[in-house]
């Protein structure tokens, strides 16, 4: 399973990528390709304040409603606007065009203690 | 594998199609192959392939084997011809669904019943301990491999893996048959809404059957198919699952299957008086789909809203790939079947749902 050295990630399979002050926001290979064919992404307004581990929405697949967690303290710079016509993006390309949202961190310095590549990829072979 | 579910008889098959496993109903299942959609679309548009061995199968000889399940169905078995099947539901005394069922007339003293797989053990105990007359019960739910075919080419591929005339074989009929150098029961029932087969064939010749039809379907864009797109299509077909739409606690009358319940017929049945009763009185509340507004997935448990009023409960929900459009299945209380539209009330957000009697989609 792809997981991208540059990334941070969190338990609840989302990662996290810094751009200048703002970090983007996505789900995890391993966790589109548990859920199958995505069908609709459920994401907050721009300007939303959230706390680190809220449900900031969710990503619906066939079978079932995955929550997607903040992964940080932050609020909501801006959605990723064309998951609202081709959700499948998330499946086909989960760390490029799949992306969910833009955050601003309260405290860049807490995406420091999100695991990193080599602690996610031990934490996904702890899960199985 | 845990060892809590079993595996197919074909698994090693569907490890080697790329399956992802999933236990249900205690086996271990391939859910899906491909992707559901891709999967669902095959089946619609050309043909799938659906290992459905977890299902039980139960075998009734004897001279009443007639009599004696028509004691414990609501359907009239004594109706049948020889060969042909019904669709029925089996009742506890309260009227409420132990299971539904096909039940095919094989002979005047041979019936063989197709149960859910997880009301295997549940059936035969209710059959058992509820049913009168002299015919000897079986439990052959390991003696089969069932192989769905479904799809608008379903047929024509069959076809080309038997001397049998297939058009012989219509909607709801069945014959005992040779089929890629197999004996099969061949049954034209399906959980799809497309036309197809239901294949019971003995174990041993469950992967000679299965290689057969996945060769001959294979150039006609035949998918092996998992229980996800088998979810979806039975869904759009507007079919019952049990544990969803019906259950212990649910009546056929409400669930919208009083047309499987002869309250008429020769032999009295389990459950009789008590849905004569709900017949006369009319029912709480009914089943009834949902065309609903929005991308978000109506899911089991979701409450169903007029107002401020709680009047009905979803109890399976899903994407309608041939619509494009979430659609779901739900009970509402009687006083509001008839609103052309209810809210439901999904993860805190009111999603609008257009009430419908109808299959979501039907094949043309």
């Amino acid at each position: 399973m792809n997981i991208p050295a540059d990334l941070r990630y969190t338990e609840s399979h989302e990662w996290v990528r810094l751009e200048g002050d703002l970090i983007v926001v996505g789900i995890t290979a391993h966790a589109q390709d548990a859920m199958g064919d995505i069908t609709y992404v459920d994401l907050p307004d721009p300007g939303s304040d959230l706390s680190a581990k809220d449900s900031l929405g969710g990503v619906e697949s066939v079978k079932t409603f995955s929550d997607v967690y903040a992964p940080v303290d932050s609020s909501v710079d801006s959605i990723n606007e064309d998951l609202e016509d081709a959700p499948e993006l998330v499946n086909d390309d989960p760390y490029g065009a799949g992306w969910l949202l833009k955050l601003r961190p309260e405290n860049l310095a807490d995406v420091e203690s999100l695991m990193d590549a080599q602690a996610y990829e031990e934490f996904l072979h702890k899960d199985s | 594998m845990s060892d809590e579910t079993r595996a197919l008889p074909l698994a090693t098959r569907h490890a080697d199609l790329g399956a992802r496993f999933a236990p249900f109903a205690g086996f271990s299942m391939p859910m899906r192959y491909s992707s559901i959609k891709e999967e669902h679309l095959a089946v619609r548009r050309a043909l799938g392939l659906f290992d459905v061995s977890h299902m039980g199968e139960i075998e009734v000889v004897g001279a009443d084997a007639v009599s004696l399940v028509d004691s414990v169905v609501t359907n009239d078995c004594s109706a049948l011809d020889i060969g042909q099947a019904m669709y029925t539901v089996m009742c506890h005394p309260d009227g409420n669904v132990v299971d539904d069922l096909i039940v095919y007339k094989l002979a005047e003293d041979r019936v063989f019943i197709c149960v859910n797989a997880s009301n295997r053990a549940k059936d035969l105990a209710h059959i058992l301990e509820h049913s009168r007359g002299d015919a000897t019960i079986t439990d052959r739910g390991d003696d089969f491999v069932q192989l769905a075919i479904q799809g608008p080419l379903a047929a024509q591929v069959l076809d080309t893996l038997t001397d049998h005339d297939l058009s012989s074989i219509t909607f709801f009929r069945c014959a005992e048959i040779t089929l890629a150098g197999a004996p099969v029961l061949a049954a034209r029932t399906g959980y799809t809404g497309e036309d197809g087969f239901e294949l019971y064939i003995p174990v041993e010749h469950g992967e000679q059957v299965f290689d057969a039809v996945s060769a001959a379907g294979a150039p006609h864009g035949l998918l092996p198919i998992g229980l996800g797109a088998r979810d979806t299509l039975r869904l759009e077909a507007r079919l019952h699952l049990y544990g969803n739409e019906l259950s212990d606690s649910i009546n056929p009358i409400e669930a919208g299957l009083s047309w499987v319940v002869k309250l008429d017929k020769s032999t009295p049945f389990v459950g009789q008086d008590a849905l004569r009763s709900i017949k006369s009185a009319g029912p709480g509340r009914r089943l009834r789909g949902f065309h609903c507004e929005g991308r978000a997935i109506p899911r089991p448990g979701c409450s169903i809203y007029a107002g401020d009023e709680v009047v009905g409960v979803i109890t399976s929900g899903s994407l309608s790939y041939m619509l494009d459009t979430p659609v779901a299945l739900g009970y509402v209380d009687i006083e509001h079947v008839k609103s052309e539209s209810l809210e439901i009330d999904v993860r805190g957000r009111r999603v609008t749902g257009r009430l419908t009697t109808k299959p979501f989609y039907k094949t043309t």
